[in-house]
């Protein structure tokens, strides 16, 4: 139960994804085109409203509902970082989802995005079985 | 209600979704950040004998309880809160889709490439197989997707979290530009 919380959250998130039309195949072409502000506007004041939530947290202190200090997780820099995000990039204008709008586009009743779900854990499984073979 | 059954402007969804980093937080002191959930489908599904997926994927069992609820609202939304009109896209967007074979505009997605009649086909194999791949193998060597480092990693101020995002965007630009209209118009046309 105490995942409840995370599956409602997600729900909320899922919620936004979907009315903000971010699932959007064609709002992905839209926004690579160039011919469109609203993805750029979602993703640039997405991440400002987290910076000051994130600044909030820190200023006052704030601890998670547990009690526990609220550690950041670190993203490091490695090759990977360049190639998989070239990777990624060229998936992302193909399948028009990043991971969390291939879970919208499911839910939003485009079922057949789920041999895309079954395509990108098989790409996540084959990157842990090359990783050590991988420049990282 | 009719704001709510009508698409939500960028000023509103985005800081709805930014939110979500310091709520995360403060629920369960936990990193906004969905491709890791497909690594712990691995982990759970199929580990083999993979050190990558040799850990304890119940305890980041969260993300998968965050990535169904994702589904689900989606659900939600397609059941109540739709409004059942077209994306309102770009005109140029359209006619330079158009030209590359795309038909139908009505759905959020083109419901000409994402219907299971392509499950099969060259269609499929581009957009669902290859794709889907791109998207898994990409995120995870990257170390994140467009939650876990445009939003989650730019928001808390690391560097390499700006540079996978503009990594992304290339990756994006080169797919749209260069590699998938000429695909487009010889699968589709």
């Amino acid at each position: 139960m105490k995942n409840l919380k995370f599956g409602i959250a997600g729900i909320l998130f899922g919620i936004i994804l979907a009315k903000a039309e971010v699932i959007s195949w064609f709002r992905i072409q839209e926004m690579f085109r160039l011919e469109s502000f609203h993805m750029y506007g979602v993703i640039g004041s997405a991440i400002a409203t987290a910076m000051l939530g994130v600044l909030l947290i820190r200023t006052m202190g704030w601890r998670s509902m547990s009690g526990e200090e609220i550690v950041v997780r670190k993203k490091p820099f490695t090759k990977g970082t360049v190639i998989g995000g070239l990777l990624f990039g060229l998936g992302w204008a193909v399948t028009g989802a990043c991971p969390g709008p291939i879970f919208a586009q499911i839910g939003s009743g485009f079922t057949v995005v789920v041999i895309t779900l079954l395509s990108a854990i098989a790409g996540t499984w084959v990157y842990g079985k090359l990783k050590d073979r991988l420049p990282h | 209600m009719n704001f709510l059954k009508s698409p939500w402007p960028w000023y509103v969804a985005g800081p709805l979704i930014g939110l979500s980093v310091p709520l995360l937080m403060l629920i369960g002191n936990k990193a906004l950040g969905i491709s890791s959930s497909l690594r712990h489908i691995c982990a759970a599904c199929l580990p083999g004998k993979i050190p990558f997926f040799q850990y304890d994927w119940k305890k980041e069992s969260w993300n998968l309880w965050f990535a169904g609820g994702i589904a689900l609202g989606a659900l939600l939304v397609l059941l109540f809160l739709g409004n059942g009109e077209p994306v309102a896209l770009n005109p140029s967007t359209i006619s330079a889709l158009k030209a590359n074979g795309v038909q139908e505009f009505d759905e959020l997605l083109p419901g000409d490439i994402f219907n299971w009649g392509n499950a099969f086909n060259g269609i499929g194999l581009l957009f669902f197989v290859a794709g889907g791949f791109l998207v898994g193998f990409g995120t995870r060597y990257a170390g994140g997707c467009t939650s876990g480092h445009s939003i989650y990693g730019i928001s808390t101020l690391q560097w390499p979290s700006l540079v996978a995002t503009i990594c992304f965007m290339a990756g994006g630009f080169a797919m749209t530009h260069l590699i998938l209209p000429p695909l487009m118009r010889w699968l589709l046309l």
